[in-house]
């Protein structure tokens, strides 16, 4: 029933030593899991890891931000991906009362900005640049839009100031605001069935740039001083005047977890990965049908230099 | 009768009037910002209170809210020994099997023997077919996971239920207690008390345990009541006389007496657990649900489709076992020697589970169903919906786009420009004619509560979108309810796919929809008009079904034709039960409400989402209260005209 593990093999042949450190404590550390591929890889990373240290460790299924209520009662212990693209206001409330603590960056960078299938600039050539987005509004317009392009963002929970961006820079664009990722690529899927215009929200690390071929629209670049100072940027008279700034995910956790398993807290702030890794790894899993086990298991036996380092 | 026809038309035109003619300053819209209760703030506060530091005597009630958690984890943690994990060594990835659980093979012959058991063999062959399903299709781990807590959800919701039930009947103030805690129950959205449960009760499958119950033992507590009352009171007089004390007239005489009526209920308790399966896993449930959601991040139809089949499978296997079993407890077999011979079925199943739990070492097939045999319709899905997608896409942006432009704005204007005096003086007044002054008080002071919280013009939108969603689905399910109650054939037919569309996971379609439609209004309403048409086809053709024959034959005699008896006879007798499925409908499609959420739309059920997006729980149980006070209000009017039709139809 259960995969072979190639790793816990090896880990044999090296003999005890590959359990670098005696565990503080055997209780289980409960990692939460939520339901994109991104975050299960990481999450089984993780574990993985602080399995080979020796620790205890329960993987448990929680809402990303229903999470947080837990995490500051000890009920959960890590959480591995925070985006502060999408998080920051939830993440900082659960920071502020002092019951979580911020592990660090994961090192993956969210990026997260307006995107178009190549196809699309054959129609309108101005592509990448945004200054081509008004040319083209009349290509991106449905019936309830038009004149005006259709412009589909993220759920309204994410934020991300489009709308002000659209009156900053004077885009002739309406936003349409999907309730969930999983709608707003069902949508992506069916333009790109159909070549159709499409211009949407996407981000990365995600299967999504992987599969389909397209590219970002380049906005002028973010700065903190754009989305707060009127005078910076083309607009003089508005914020908001630029492009999405690129957010760290964060790991968090609960507070009390360094005084408890202070080798895990250890392991957990040195754990890092880069954007391009988790590409191709989400690829494996979201385009190519591999197993998120399967991946966990290739990436550890190839990176085992890399992972030791983090429990010595 | 007659003026009252002249003043509902006459406000009728005062309404298109004012919402169409005349746009009124926004001030007449909507309630004034002085009106403005902040009950989000006190909400929050008295969470914070009663998760934090709210104590009876020394034990504080998140002590006593975990401990309750950890007697409810020991029974599924048995279960789940039993069905998914075996006995291991070691924890997560090291972890090996000692003893495996129960093999694809033991279970499925259990279910046969059960379905054998109950009723014939051809119940125990369906339930094998069911269950093989599960293993062909590869969904037999999930499946276990999702049945692991499904046993342990029903019969405590059954039990709960059962046990408050027969508190309301037995003590008038329980009853008048229990009633709005019940239609709050029922009417809440689940997102808008998931933080302060799993803040309650811990992380993890049993939250979602105890959240599935909450949703799924309403209906349970309600038809105990009405069973208890319905034992006949002779029935009664006899026990008395026979000498029973109160506990034992209840156990040995008004239970069994009422177990038929009862299991409509174990019916609702079991169908209910299962919707709730999507939104569980969101909260640690794992299994099938969180299959669904995985697949259908990725895009995976097929993927999310075979799972929900499954979900609608695990529910089919337990509702016809359960009704078998309620229909059997009256005629007992017995059989004479030794144990095994008297049990069977019993002795079958237990000897498979060993032999195949020790062969399984050898052949693994019949642990766990192989991978290379799995089958799977993921390539079939992806290109039925590329397919119609390729070749119709413009004819169904035309549907949608007419559909909006025709139908989904127009309504949706009319409702934003109602001003909300006028809206609730007309409600207060439908209150007042059909159930007199009390009526139009509760109608009233619901109405000003939803004034109160400041999100009208979001109830106003919730009230657009299901009210359009809930006239479709009468349009559509009352001719299929006629059709099914005329035709057995057809009725056969219909009545599958009304049972799949309840228990099939709105999601699993729902993406689809999306492809074709695009996100929006459209998108949800279809998504709610699918769910919510199921009580309108049942209610229907149940109430025409119960027509009593001499009716019809007295209109045979008279020389009425087919039309004629159906226009003239059934269908005004079977009003209160149409109206009855109307009431049960507006329920459905206003806990649809979330689920659309999902789809962009900006109605109350937004509000919930966006307010545990934020953490914020005390918005968003106002939000969910506002729900709850729209259905309650629809629940009111619509139980009070039922009620007048059936005192009507009684004097005729």
């Amino acid at each position: 029933m259960r995969a072979h593990y190639p790793m816990a093999i090896a880990a044999l042949l090296i003999g005890a030593g590959a359990a670098l450190a005696e565990p503080e404590s055997t209780d289980p550390i409960k990692l939460t899991l939520h339901d994109w591929t991104g975050q299960l890889i990481t999450t089984n990373i993780m574990a993985a890891v602080l399995e080979e240290a020796g620790y205890n460790v329960e993987l448990v299924q929680a809402d990303y931000l229903a999470q947080f209520s837990g995490l500051e009662s000890g009920d959960l212990h890590v959480a591995m991906e925070l985006w502060e693209t999408t998080a920051a206001e939830a993440m900082a409330a659960s920071l502020a009362t002092g019951n979580t603590v911020s592990f660090g960056p994961t090192g993956m960078q969210g990026k997260e900005e307006w995107w178009y299938p190549s196809y699309v600039k054959e129609q309108c050539p101005g592509l990448p640049d945004w200054q081509a987005l008004n040319d083209c509004a009349e290509l991106f317009a449905t019936p309830e839009t038009a004149p005006k392009g259709r412009y589909l963002g993220g759920p309204v929970t994410w934020g991300g100031f489009d709308a002000e961006r659209i009156a900053a820079l004077g885009l002739n664009y309406e936003v349409i605001h999907a309730g969930t990722d999983a709608a707003m690529f069902a949508e992506l899927e069916s333009a790109y069935q159909r070549r159709a215009p499409i211009l949407l929200w996407v981000y990365a690390p995600h299967w999504a740039p992987i599969k389909y071929d397209g590219e970002w629209v380049e906005f002028p670049p973010y700065s903190v001083e754009c989305y707060t100072d009127p005078t910076v940027g083309v607009n003089p008279e508005a914020t908001h005047d630029c492009g999405k700034p690129t957010g760290d995910i964060m790991k968090v956790g609960w507070a009390g977890l360094e005084g408890k398993w202070p080798g895990a807290a250890q392991a957990i702030t040195a754990f890092q990965i880069t954007n391009d890794e988790m590409g191709a790894m989400v690829g494996k899993v979201d385009v190519d049908g591999m197993s998120v086990e399967d991946v966990v298991d290739e990436w550890m036996t190839a990176n085992e230099a890399v992972w030791t380092t983090w429990i010595q | 009768m007659t003026p009252w026809r002249g003043i509902w038309a006459g406000l009728a035109l005062v309404a298109l009037g004012l919402a169409v003619l005349a746009s009124l300053p926004a001030g007449w819209l909507w309630p004034p910002q002085a009106m403005q209760v902040p009950f989000a703030g006190w909400l929050t506060a008295a969470m914070t209170w009663l998760t934090d530091s709210a104590a009876i005597g020394p034990v504080t009630v998140k002590d006593l809210t975990r401990g309750f958690a950890t007697l409810v984890e020991a029974p599924y943690e048995v279960v789940k020994v039993l069905l998914v994990d075996g006995i291991t060594e070691g924890k997560g990835r090291r972890a090996t099997t000692i003893i495996p659980p129960l093999s694809w093979v033991a279970v499925t012959v259990a279910a046969v023997a059960l379905g054998h058991f109950a009723r014939d063999i051809w119940l125990g062959l369906l339930a094998g077919a069911l269950m093989t399903y599960l293993a062909v299709f590869g969904q037999w781990d999930s499946a276990m996971v999702t049945l692991a807590s499904i046993a342990i959800a029903v019969p405590l919701g059954v039990l709960g239920g059962v046990a408050l039930g027969i508190a309301a009947w037995r003590w008038p103030w329980v009853e008048r207690v229990l009633s709005p805690v019940l239609d709050l129950m029922q009417t809440i959205p689940t997102f808008a008390f998931l933080v302060p449960i799993l803040v309650l009760f811990g992380f993890g499958p049993v939250a979602a345990l105890l959240a599935t119950i909450i949703y799924a033992m309403p209906p349970m507590v309600r038809v105990t009541i009405v069973a208890l009352r319905a034992v006949p009171s002779e029935i009664l007089d006899f026990a008395s006389m026979a000498g029973c004390t109160p506990g034992q007239r209840m156990r040995k005489v008004m239970l069994p007496v009422a177990i038929p009526d009862l299991m409509v209920g174990v019916n609702q308790v079991i169908m209910l657990s299962l919707n709730m399966v999507i939104i569980a896993s969101m909260i640690g449930a794992g299994g099938l649900g969180a299959d669904v959601l995985a697949s259908l991040r990725q895009l995976n139809i097929g993927g999310g489709i075979e799972a929900g089949l499954a979900i609608t499978a695990l529910a089919v296997v337990l509702d016809r076992l359960g009704q078998a079993m309620s229909e059997r407890v009256a005629r007992a077999e017995v059989r004479q020697g030794n144990w095994w011979r008297r049990h069977p079925r019993t002795t079958l199943v237990l000897v498979v589970a060993l032999l195949t739990g020790a062969l399984g070492q050898l052949v693994p097939a019949l642990q766990d169903w192989p991978k290379a045999w799995e089958i799977t319709t993921k390539p079939f899905w992806a290109d039925l919906i590329r397919h119609i997608n390729l070749s119709y896409f413009d004819q169904l942006e035309a549907v949608r786009v007419w559909f909006l432009e025709a139908l989904l704005l127009p309504v949706r204007r009319f409702f934003l420009g109602l001003p909300w005096l006028f809206l609730l003086a007309v409600l207060a007044l439908a209150g007042w004619r059909l159930g007199g002054l009390r009526l139009a008080g509760l109608v009233l002071a619901l109405g000003l509560f939803i004034a109160a919280t400041g999100l009208w013009e979001l109830a106003m939108i919730t009230v657009y979108l299901c009210g359009l969603s809930v006239v479709i689905a009468m349009l559509i399910g009352l001719p299929l309810g006629i059709l099914a109650a005329l035709n057995e054939t057809a009725g056969k037919v219909i009545g599958a796919v009304v049972d799949t569309l309840q228990t099939l996971p709105s999601f699993v379609y729902l993406i689809p929809v999306v492809m074709l439609f695009r996100v929006g209004d459209f998108s949800a309403m279809i998504a709610v008009v699918l769910f919510a048409l199921v009580p309108a086809v049942k209610y229907t053709a149940h109430g025409l079904r119960s027509v009593p024959p001499e009716l019809i034959e007295a209109g045979v005699v008279c020389g009425c034709t087919r039309a004629q008896i159906l226009r003239k006879i059934q269908l005004p007798m079977a009003v209160p039960m149409i109206l009855l499925g109307l009431n049960q409908t507006i329920l459905l499609a206003l806990s649809m409400l979330v689920i659309t959420a999902l789809v962009g739309t900006r109605d109350l059920g937004q509000e919930v989402y966006s307010a545990l997006a934020t953490a914020d729980v005390g918005r968003g149980l106002v939000s969910g209260l506002a729900v709850a006070a729209i259905a309650i209000i629809a629940d009111r009017l619509i139980g009070a005209a039922a009620g007048r039709a059936r005192a009507r139809l009684e004097v005729a």
